[in-house]
């Protein structure tokens, strides 16, 4: 398999009155073609940002990419000028947001805005740009797909409102789709509509999906790789059966065990005890040993590389170190 | 959306009824009897006697007020007590010269306060935002005789590039159509005469613009800064759409509310309040009008300037509230 995207020690730190924030540290991963790649980590664990950064849609002001590249088949995305970018983002590499409520523009209509990203990049006209919405829209199972065209977004639900959402970002047929959180805001029937429609959308177009999201239901769902972050890192990363079976580092067991689930009945669901550091307070050994059930003494003191353990599966523990040796 | 138009113009009926009560009552609210103050204190008794019956004086209150509301609908406003000429000929050249500058100086007002304003919160922090602040703030603090004149002194006495005074040239009068010159030129097909009277309004719209274009700087700065941190300014990047298309498309039309609440409010402020700059720049408009009536005392013209002021402010409150509908669909029209 060909890899479409290709992240390399990407750092991303945002430059704050109170301090430098390293909310990306030296992220490094792979999407290949027509593979769905899902990022999970509790809430400023860098999982958005790394997105951000790949879509070169950071905060301008505060937020840089420092160093590492991105490469988007075999284009350089770091190294492009701004308005080459422009040429990729809604194109090539397209992108869902988590409030289907406030991501959509309250003053113009629903095929203005999918017929925007159409009459930019694929050069239709007016005419040609509403059809294509309409198509989109029916694509992605919004009823009245004409009448919906000319509605502006406050008269839609949220769930018809990520549909159009996604409609908009399939509107040029990307090859990367990158969906951030795209079901956190919506309920639960209406998550399970949306990741349907998502798992649907990948059988018929072969685009790549990278989906970042805290769920490991809906990791496990659609995903067939997973990367695990926390604090600005990768702590763990391989395909989502295995891990789910297997978790190796204990971050991802406690992901894991407090996920509630049918088959046992338990009073209280498992929690990892503490909370994501925050920047000021990053700890100098592994960032997750504050919090972790298995911590020893060298853990406080150095940070455990991310390393290869076999079955195209890294891990970021010295306990699968101690596993390998022995 | 038509029956909230029709609805709103409809909430415009007690809003003029309150006003034409109002300016009714100026005249009694004047210390003593209206018909002694205007002929002063040496007129005869008889004298006056026949001017309260001329004015209606003598008749109940209530049928002064009807009998003065039947003469403003059928566009009677009376006579003026100085040149004894009904006022409503008198008052339209005024008011056109008004309007023509108001026009001049809220279009540059807006054209120029808006996009530095969309400038300065798109480059938040640079050297630009901070200039155009610093010369915003300036430009609200200063005093609009004290700008007229040194205007005056730069373009018209130190470069001679502009002229100072009036709105023509003396020595070629334009005629008159809709009194607004730059409009009555373009319909005669007076070239020089357009281009004259564009450079006669330069100055005093400049300085009368001075003040709301700060204000509207100032107001767009703050609006686009809210706007642009919104997500659908983020899924208008993501979309691969240029910086201008996203500012001017995405961000200018959800920040656009307050600033043309602005620009309604200080139409209103420059009709009436343009008497110091009226007065520096030889402007024959409403507000010199209206001035010289205070010191004749001629209450028929001050009553008559109040009200037409009044209602083209209620008007341009009006047409603002329309617009809102036209740019926030989430305006609920029931």
């Amino acid at each position: 398999m060909k890899p479409i995207l290709t992240v390399d020690n990407l750092q991303t730190h945002f430059f704050t009155d109170s301090g430098i924030v390293r909310s990306v540290d030296g992220v490094s991963f792979q999407v290949n073609e027509g593979e769905t790649v899902g990022i999970v980590g509790e809430s400023g664990s860098g999982k958005s940002v790394t997105a951000l950064s790949i879509m070169r849609l950071l905060p301008s002001r505060v937020g840089k990419i420092v160093e590492g590249s991105v490469k988007f088949q075999d284009i350089e995305m770091s190294k492009l000028k701004e308005k080459e970018v422009r040429k990729i983002r809604g194109n090539d590499i397209a992108m869902i947001f988590q409030e289907p409520m406030t991501s959509l523009n309250p003053s113009y209509t629903i095929g203005n805005q999918i017929g925007e990203a159409v009459r930019l990049h694929l050069k239709l006209n007016r005419k040609q740009a509403e059809k294509r919405s309409v198509e989109l829209l029916q694509q992605v199972g919004i009823p009245r797909a004409q009448e919906i065209v000319h509605e502006y977004p406050h008269r839609l639900s949220g769930g018809m409102r990520q549909r159009v959402m996604i409609a908009m970002a399939l509107a040029c047929n990307p090859k990367l789709l990158i969906a951030d959180e795209p079901t956190t805001a919506l309920d639960v029937t209406i998550q399970a509509q949306i990741l349907d429609l998502i798992q649907q959308l990948k059988k018929t177009s072969n685009t790549s999906i990278i989906i970042i999201t805290h769920d490991l239901g809906v990791v496990s769902e659609i995903c067939e790789r997973v990367i695990v972050m926390y604090a600005g890192r990768i702590v763990e990363e391989g395909d989502v059966r295995s891990i789910f079976e297997s978790p190796s580092h204990p971050y991802t067991s406690g992901l894991i065990e407090s996920l509630p689930s049918l088959d046992e009945s338990v009073e209280w669901l498992e929690t990892i005890q503490g909370n994501v550091p925050i920047p000021s307070q990053m700890p100098t050994g592994c960032k997750f040993a504050p919090r972790c059930k298995f911590v020893m003494e060298r853990c406080k003191q150095e940070e455990p590389e991310l390393i290869d353990i076999g079955m195209g599966r890294k891990s970021r523990c010295f306990l699968e170190g101690k596993r390998k040796n022995v | 959306m038509k029956s909230y138009f029709a609805r709103r113009i409809l909430q415009l009926v007690p809003v003029l009824i309150g006003m034409s009560i109002v300016v009714f009552s100026i005249i009694h609210a004047i210390p003593g009897d209206p018909a002694t103050v205007i002929l002063g204190d040496h007129a005869t008794p008889e004298a006056v006697k026949e001017l309260r019956t001329e004015m209606g004086l003598d008749k109940p209150l209530i049928s002064q007020y009807f009998a003065y509301v039947k003469s403003i609908v059928t566009g009677d406003l009376g006579n003026s007590l100085r040149t004894k000429k009904p006022i409503q000929e008198e008052i339209t050249p005024y008011l056109a010269a008004t309007i023509e500058l108001m026009f001049a100086s809220m279009i540059i007002a807006t054209v120029i306060g808006v996009n530095a304003g969309i400038l300065a919160a798109w480059k938040r922090a640079s050297w630009f935002d901070n200039i155009a602040m610093f010369i915003a703030l300036v430009g609200v603090s200063m005093p609009v005789f004290w700008l007229g004149l040194m205007e005056q002194w730069i373009f018209s006495e130190k470069l001679s590039w502009l002229p100072s005074i009036g709105r023509f040239n003396a020595r070629e009068p334009i005629e008159a159509i809709t009194g607004l010159y730059m409009v009555d030129t373009i319909i005669q097909g007076n070239w020089a005469g357009l281009w004259d009277a564009f450079k006669h309004l330069i100055l005093p719209g400049l300085a009368l613009g001075t003040i709301p274009m700060a204000i509207i700087a100032r107001i767009t700065r703050s609006s686009m800064l809210e706007v642009l941190e919104s997500e659908y300014v983020r899924t208008a990047r993501a979309k691969g759409l240029s910086e201008i298309w996203v500012l001017y498309k995405h961000a200018l039309k959800n920040a656009f509310a307050p600033v043309l609440t602005v620009i309604g409010l200080q139409v209103g402020l420059l009709l009436g309040g343009a008497v110091l700059t009226e007065t520096i720049f030889g402007w024959p408009g409403i507000g010199r009008y209206i001035y010289d009536a205070i010191g004749y005392r001629d209450y028929p013209v001050i009553q008559s300037g109040i009200l037409i002021i009044s209602t083209i402010f209620v008007c341009v409150n009006l047409v603002v509230d329309l617009l809102y509908a036209r740019l926030d669909p989430r305006i609920n029209y029931k």
